[in-house]
């Protein structure tokens, strides 16, 4: 264990030996998170049970120089969690209690661990629910979600992470207290929990959540539209907003998804379709009767060739089936697979949706697109075969080029995975130094020597001008100003 | 008023380590602390951007007033849906700065939920963009919600996006005689319910409610709120503290509770907006036992209106968050110049 040892050593004073690992055959299963890509395995593992033991982990880390690596189920897409080969990876997976749910403030103090999906199981004899709902949701644990401002299918009426938790409780890398947000409207200066959400565990290490729950609908009804062409899906979305509606999901797929999906879940998509609309509307019964009557007739003016509205909640939930499974639908054509996660100006969709067509023929690999068309976020996945070195090559500059796309039409490198490892560069793109600057101020301000889960998030501006040496982009090179080597 | 010489200016100011005044229309000069230094006008920084209504974004300068950006929305059937305050001749960009929401904040989120991206001007006369247009945008720390209600102090917001939202179709307003127990009770239980509500205000014994959405949702409704019809316009006094509670006579409080907690013990005047979350209080009592009060509470107390803030505008801050608070100030503004104390003395 070479340099693990003093590490180890000192842990034992606090933790029990059954929370330390550092054997390899123990520390294995840490070696990634979701996006497999990427791999390291950490020096050692924690996994405290207490509050008091992660103040510990994080007091002794810091004093020793030791980086450390939040985690929770390891679900996150852009590497987050990739442990640190001279650090702690700091699993919270035993922080699993929902230590308080007051249906009457709606509101449920939850630890970190615990699963997204269990708080709403756990608010439902109340008739609340916790609204956001990334696709991993049974498996996913609001820490992460909290790290990576998480959202899912129905985002744009009920918001993302951010908008739905009111308060956390954690440490900062010295192992000094902090709580931010409340359980009341608002907190004194300045937006801290604002700035801690998504911030991919560069900031604090988070201990206790508190989520908004919300009055579930009384009902829901989804309609499902076919379109023969790509781009008039896209402006059908934009007809289903103008109308004044904000539909509870409104989600697109290609032909090549709905084909993958079908062969997965029979969800009884339409195949002929170049693309399907999924328009849902939820509220009061009488609500939904309005909004899917409006929804149908705004649709059927943009060109649907063909309707179908769920007639009740199995068959709602059916065709929900197959875009949540989506993902796992292509994992079962294709060896691999590689999610971008782009958000684009909604109105923009058409020149995107060609350029990767484009780029499928550049780089002789099929992308089926998946799309949260309400608030513009792709989820374009490219097919390729890990075990050939040229496919894993293409595919990394087929997804670099998508990301650059859609920075170049006025969107981002993600939209709700985060950057983690896997954007690192993109970042370089998308953001010109003096900001890159100022968030390294920010994470100085937290973590003044950078032992929080470095490496990840923000790129240093040394990265970027290499990075920009490798890609210049009609005869332009990114960041001309700083020093090339 | 270009970009270019906002730039200039900050960092002439920030050479000279002379404080800087960031004021808009001067409608929220009362809010916070006293300001000092060289006041910086943004009001001829102005225009519209961008604003698409089909993709519920609307971007714009600093300096164009609210009013402008409330009219061109309406006539696209949209609204900023946190119902922001106008208090005057409110300006985007201190609206965004000052971070305030009105009656529908409850139901519908505060301003920072719907802040996509700013333009920043910080301390060093930098311009830098963070967040954008979209809704979704996970990349880099959420620099543009951190600055929303940050009262200047972090740099000049010069241009911001905010997400939109359709304007409700359709809105009644309810009046039920109760008392403030009671109405907590009530508005509690309909925030828990799947009802179409979208305010509500308590003041000397009446409980206020509004429904807002589609007519059918809304008539359907109705039975679970009970009470009798009410005139709407009472939301758009208590958005601009026109209502007659808010004649100034003495300090105002503004008490941010968890929406369950019980009625204050505390002498003076109240009025409960956002189901509860809210308490606004006229009270000669020190600002320590107010403070105190709303502490045991679960929330805190801002001196919102008063001659004499000596307490200071806001609770004071744990020694954790002050010093996150002076470090994140020294990053984005390291001469100390924007703003100075507008939020606390101590930055």
């Amino acid at each position: 264990m070479g340099a693990a040892l003093p590490v180890v050593k000192a842990l034992r004073e606090f933790l029990p030996g059954r929370a330390i690992l550092h054997e390899e055959e123990d520390t294995r299963p840490y070696e990634c998170d979701g996006l497999t890509a990427y791999r390291q395995l950490p020096m050692v593992v924690a996994l405290p049970e207490t509050e008091e033991q992660v103040r510990r982990v994080l007091e002794l880390c810091s004093a020793m120089k030791v980086p450390v690596v939040p985690r929770g189920a390891g679900t996150g897409l852009s590497g987050g969690a990739l442990p640190s080969g001279e650090g702690v990876l700091l699993s919270m997976a035993k922080f699993m209690r929902i230590l308080r749910l007051d249906p009457r403030a709606r509101l449920a103090v939850v630890q970190p661990g615990v699963r997204n999906a269990a708080i709403s199981e756990a608010a439902a004899p109340h008739g609340l629910y916790y609204a956001p709902d990334p696709s991993s949701q049974i498996a996913c644990t609001i820490g992460g979600n909290v790290a990576e401002n998480s959202g899912g299918v129905h985002c744009l009426k009920y918001g993302l992470t951010v908008h739905n938790v009111m308060r956390v409780r954690g440490f900062t890398i010295d192992g000094e207290p902090l709580e931010l947000g409340s359980e009341a409207a608002d907190a004194p200066g300045y937006d801290l929990l604002a700035l801690a959400v998504g911030s991919e565990g560069m900031l604090a290490v988070i201990t206790e959540v508190t989520v908004k729950l919300l009055p579930m609908p009384q009902c829901a009804r989804v309609i499902m539209a076919s379109f023969d062409d790509v781009e008039k899906a896209g402006q059908a979305v934009a007809a289903v907003i103008a109308a004044g509606i904000i539909p509870a999901g409104l989600e697109m797929m290609d032909r090549p998804a709905t084909a993958a999906v079908e062969q997965f879940v029979a969800a009884g998509y339409d195949l002929e379709a170049a693309a399907i609309l999924l328009c849902e509307a939820d509220g009061t019964s009488e609500e939904v009767e309005d909004e899917i009557a409006r929804m149908q007739a705004v649709l059927a003016a943009a060109g649907a060739v063909r309707m179908a509205v769920s007639r009740d909640e199995a068959e709602r939930l059916r065709f929900w089936s197959g875009r949540k499974a989506a993902f796992p639908a292509v994992g079962r054509i294709s060896p691999d697979y590689y999610c971008m996660d782009g958000t684009i100006p909604r109105k923009r969709l058409g020149e995107v949706l060609t350029f990767i067509a484009e780029m499928e023929k550049k780089y002789g690999l099929r992308c089926p697109n998946v799309f949260h068309a309400g608030d513009g976020n792709l989820h374009p996945l490219i097919l390729f075969d890990a075990n050939d070195a040229d496919q894993l090559h293409r595919t990394e500059l087929f997804a670099g080029e998508v990301l650059e796309k859609c920075v170049a039409v006025g969107g981002t490198i993600t939209g709700e995975h985060g950057v983690g490892v896997e954007k690192i560069n993109q970042m370089c793109v998308q953001f010109g130094p003096q900001e890159l600057e100022l968030f390294e101020a920010v994470k100085r301000a937290f973590d003044p020597r950078g032992l929080l889960n470095p490496g990840k998030a923000v790129p240093t501006l040394a990265r970027c001008a290499e990075y920009g040496r490798t890609r210049v982009h009609g005869g332009r090179l990114p960041h001309p100003e700083l020093p090339r080597f | 008023m270009s970009l270019s010489q906002f730039q200039d200016r900050i960092r002439d100011a920030a050479a000279r380590k002379s404080p800087l005044r960031l004021r808009g229309g001067g409608s929220k000069d009362f809010y916070g602390n006293a300001s000092r230094g060289e006041v910086l006008d943004t009001r001829d920084y102005v225009g519209i951007v961008e604003y698409e209504p089909s993709e519920l974004v609307l971007t714009a300068r600093c300096g164009t007033p609210l009013s402008e950006i409330e009219r061109l929305l309406d006539g696209s059937g949209q609204c900023l849906p946190f119902e922001p305050p106008h208090f005057g001749a409110a300006t985007f960009g201190g609206c965004v700065a000052a971070g305030l929401s009105g009656p529908r904040r409850a139901a519908a989120g505060a301003l920072r939920d719907f802040v996509l991206g700013v333009k920043l001007v910080d301390g060093r006369g930098r311009a830098l963009d963070f967040g954008g247009r979209v809704m979704k945008n996970v990349a880099g720390y959420d620099v543009s919600r951190l600055v929303a209600g940050s009262l200047g102090t972090l740099g000049l917001i010069a241009e911001a996006s905010l997400k939109v939202l359709p304007r409700p179709r359709y809105e009644q307003t309810r009046r039920l005689e109760l008392a403030l127990p009671q109405a907590l009770e009530a508005m509690n239980r309909w925030a828990g319910e799947p009802l179409p509500l979208s305010a509500t205000a308590w003041h000397g014994g009446v409980l206020h409610a509004r429904l807002s959405g589609s007519e059918a949702a809304v008539r359907a409704a109705l039975p679970r709120i009970g009470g009798e019809s009410a005139e709407g316009s009472l939301w758009a006094q208590l958005r601009e503290h026109t209502h007659p509670f808010f004649a100034p006579r003495g300090p105002l409080w503004r008490i941010a509770l968890p929406s369950t907690a019980a009625p204050l013990e505390l002498a003076g005047e109240q009025l409960v907006e956002w189901n509860g979350a809210l308490r606004w209080l006229k009270c000669t009592a020190s600002a320590t036992s107010v403070r105190a009060a709303a502490r045991q509470a679960g929330g805190h107390a801002t001196l919102f209106r008063a001659e004499e803030k000596s307490a200071g505008a806001f609770p004071p801050l744990e020694p954790v968050q002050l010093r996150l608070h002076r470090a994140l100030k020294d990053a984005f503004d390291p001469a100390g110049i924007m703003n100075p104390g507008r939020m606390y003395a101590e930055f």
